[in-house]
């Protein structure tokens, strides 16, 4: 079986992020770029399930400007054997993400395509969901554990819900979202940086793959959050009750 | 051998001052109750009056050898001096609690406790100024203290000594984009400033695994080290000028901000390192680099000692300008860490290797910069100078890299008891030292190494269940000899302190040490500042 994972080049979840001047967005420029932790989380998952002999190949994949092949290097260092880079000029949203993901999984046919539940810097937690549907295949988002049954071909997924934990039995091919949970992601290590380097990137372009870059939602404007205002110490219960009639009006 | 040689003589003339029973291991203790001491030992100068003032003191956990003896001509607090010090700090500053006391009288490892019973805190360089001036006219002796981390006792009291705290003046005066020159007060804790600097683009010269205790002022009088003295240079290269004040009370301002200045002989140089016995320093002038960034680390493990010897040559040369920091740790240093502190995963878990290094690069060209890392690390290995590595792909690995480093203080600590050395050897014979200790303790005490192989560093540290006199004579003099027959130091960056006080001669010439006793008393002629520390006992009249 193939196992097909989605990974993605965002802003280092360690830096602190500034809103470029024009507040047209978050500034990217000589600021530490890495691979999505949950992709991260995703990709080790996959390795993991390969090692135990269920799969036999990992296919590592990630869409933009030419300098995503730097993430797919990470992915190919970490264990993935190969690597797929559709390359795309501008930022892609959630839903062309999936329709790409969806062409490419008809070439590749893989048993597994698993994904992180969201990527860091839009939040958007939709391309997971949304290739499920648009695959028609069943799936098991924020995984904290995945247990493999290759006879039956089911993943047993545990989900984490709001109000616990919740377990699932999909049958393969499946979408699997990963959470926090899941597992520690591996280092990479100098021997498999080495092999890294002489593992394929086969490179498509959106056009290839008969998939159309448009985007329904346009980015208005990206301000920070209101600063928190300093608390104020009051000197009496009267003056209390008077700012939370006049002030917060809450009574 | 001189150096032996006046070390003994040193030795015999403590003794006739001080006359009381000698023992070959030279180190300090102090005892809290009184006894029948006071009556064997012949009072040197006279006494004022010795009351409930504790005339000798024995130090915590370790053993009798030498006795510090309380400096008769100081003075004892009374209600007239806090009264005082009241009316110019203002009451909340003035601190006499002893629960607050308590945390200010001990060290970092919890290894010298003094006995103070007033803590001050000024604002203000003019409040520093009248303390001091106010103390040097009393003869009551004073302690500087920042951030109470240092690891020789140079931070706490050895008696009553007053303790003039400067944490709260923290703030930042002023940061020049441009040249990259701070300007802040003492008590600015070092990773606040790291901060205020990153966010301006740019970062400290100086980085420590205490950066979220420690303070500036006491870096600059330590001449702290750290991890990237090997890219940055050391303070004397950073600090552009300084503002101390001197025992009298007299405000030195040599607070410059320029990088070149050869009018008159550079005094500021006299401060960075004489751990607050010339002055307290108050402000400080920094040079800070632009932050570059990319950042890169890796992880590796070599199978010996000359492996990573010839590591750290090739890296100077293939790696050149973007190596920003050379660490290295043995096998029982990373066991200890994985041990002892939480959160922590061992970088390369398929096998426990014999020395782990640790390299950091700083440069401006992220792709440019991890091709010429991943270059170097693999000709390293297939030159079978390294068995394994990693390297870290985003912040977050990079961080547990450096928390394996800075945490091997931290774990030695909760292992229990530690005998710390911190040692400036050639760098082919440094680990040498470490195997012959393992030799001379056998199983007494579990014996680590790591340091700043980059700038030729050792932390020598030795672990025990429980401190020991019978572990601390097969340690002392054995390593001070040791270090000073390669010529060496005996204090690479930690300074002398308290602990190192009398053994200078193992690393400075007696003329040298002559002419700093003149300059202490120079600056200090009551030497009120921070006494009994630093410079050898018998040197003080």
């Amino acid at each position: 079986m193939k196992i097909m994972v989605a990974v993605k080049r965002v802003v280092d979840y360690a830096v602190k992020i500034r809103v470029k001047p024009d507040k047209t967005g978050v500034e990217t420029q000589n600021v530490k770029m890495s691979m999505n932790p949950f992709c991260e989380i995703a990709l080790e998952e996959a390795l993991r399930i390969k090692e135990a002999g269920l799969a036999k190949e990992v296919v590592a994949v990630s869409m933009g400007p030419a300098n995503c092949v730097d993430t797919l290097r990470t992915g190919l260092a970490m264990g993935a054997d190969r690597g797929i880079h559709v390359e795309a000029a501008r930022e892609l949203v959630p839903l062309t993400v999936a329709k790409v993901l969806k062409r490419l999984v008809e070439v590749e046919n893989p048993g597994l395509l698993i994904l992180g539940k969201q990527a860091i810097d839009d939040d958007c937690n939709q391309t997971g969901q949304m290739i499920a549907g648009l695959l028609g295949w069943p799936q098991g988002t924020f995984a904290s554990k995945v247990v493999l049954d290759k006879e039956k071909q089911v993943a047993t997924v545990d989900r984490e819900v709001d109000g616990g934990l919740e377990t699932l039995c999909l049958d393969l091919p499946a979408v699997i979202t990963t959470d926090l949970r899941l597992n520690q992601p591996r280092y990479a290590t100098l021997p498999n940086i080495m092999k890294a380097k002489s593992k394929p990137i086969k490179k498509y372009t959106p056009e290839e793959l008969n998939v159309e870059i448009k985007s329904d939602l346009e980015v208005v404007q990206v301000t920070e959050p209101p600063k928190r205002k300093a608390g104020v110490i009051l000197s009496s219960v009267d003056e209390l009750i008077d700012k939370l009639k006049t002030e917060a009006c809450v009574i | 051998m001189e150096k032996w040689r006046a070390a003994s003589n040193l030795r015999r003339s403590l003794k006739s001052i001080i006359n009381r029973r000698f023992s070959p291991v030279s180190d300090f203790t102090y005892f809290n109750e009184k006894s029948s001491f006071q009556t064997s030992f012949s009072p040197v100068g006279g006494y004022k009056s010795i009351g409930e003032m504790n005339a000798i003191q024995y130090r915590y956990f370790s053993s009798v050898s030498t006795l510090v003896q309380r400096n008769p001509s100081f003075s004892t607090l009374n209600s007239d001096d806090i009264s005082y010090f009241k009316r110019i700090l203002g009451e909340k500053n003035v601190i006499q609690d002893e629960d607050r006391l308590e945390a200010v009288n001990t060290d970092w490892m919890l290894k010298y406790k003094g006995s103070s019973k007033l803590l001050l805190q000024p604002r203000s360089t003019e409040e520093v100024s009248q303390i001091l001036k106010y103390c040097n006219s009393r003869c009551l002796a004073v302690v500087p203290q920042g951030g109470n981390t240092g690891l020789v006792g140079g931070s706490v009291p050895v008696f009553d000594e007053v303790i003039v705290n400067v944490g709260s003046m923290n703030n930042i005066i002023s940061f020049d984009k441009v040249g990259g020159i701070l300007v802040c007060e003492a008590g600015c804790i070092l990773e606040n400033l790291i901060s205020f600097l990153d966010n301006q683009g740019f970062i400290m010269p100086l980085d420590l695994g205490a950066k979220g205790s420690c303070q500036i002022g006491g870096n600059v009088s330590t001449n702290a080290g750290g991890l990237r003295l090997i890219r940055y240079g050391s303070l004397h290269g950073n600090v552009l000028g300084l503002e101390a004040v001197l025992a009298n009370g007299d405000v030195l301002d040599m607070l410059g901000t320029l990088r070149k200045d050869n009018t008159g002989y550079d005094l500021k140089h006299l401060f960075l390192g004489s751990e607050g016995s010339l002055g307290i320093v108050t402000k400080v002038s920094l040079l800070t680099p632009p932050k570059l960034s990319s950042v890169n680390i890796a992880f590796l493990a070599c199978k010996d000692y000359s492996s990573c010897q010839k590591l750290l040559m090739e890296a100077k040369r293939k790696l050149g300008e973007i190596l920003s920091a050379f660490e290295f740790l043995d096998n029982q240093a990373v066991d200890l860490v994985l041990h002892h502190l939480d959160g922590v995963r061992n970088p390369l878990p398929a096998s426990m290797h014999n020395f782990y290094v640790l390299i950091e690069t700083t440069g401006s060209d992220e792709s440019y910069d991890r091709e010429k890392l991943e270059a170097f690390l693999l000709s390293s290995m297939d030159g079978g100078l390294i068995s394994d590595g990693v390297i870290a792909q985003d912040i977050n690995q990079a961080s547990s890299f450096w928390r394996i480093r800075e945490g091997v203080p931290e774990a030695l600590q909760k292992a229990g008891a530690v005998y710390k050395y911190d040692l400036s050897l050639p760098v082919e014979k440094m680990y040498n030292l470490v195997d012959d200790m393992r030799v001379r303790l056998g199983n007494l005490a579990k014996v680590v190494g790591y340091g700043h192989l980059g700038d030729g560093n050792l932390h020598l540290n030795i672990s025990a269940p429980q401190y020991d006199d019978a572990i601390l004579e097969r340690i002392e003099p054995y390593v001070y000899e040791w270090t000073s027959k390669h010529r060496g130091s005996i204090s690479a960056e930690h300074g002398l302190g308290l602990m190192k006080a009398n053994k200078i001669y193992y690393s400075k010439s007696p003329e040298t040490v002559k002419i700093m006793a003149s300059i202490k008393r120079l600056l200090d002629p009551k030497g009120i500042l921070n006494p009994y520390k630093v410079l050898p006992h018998s040197l003080n009249s």
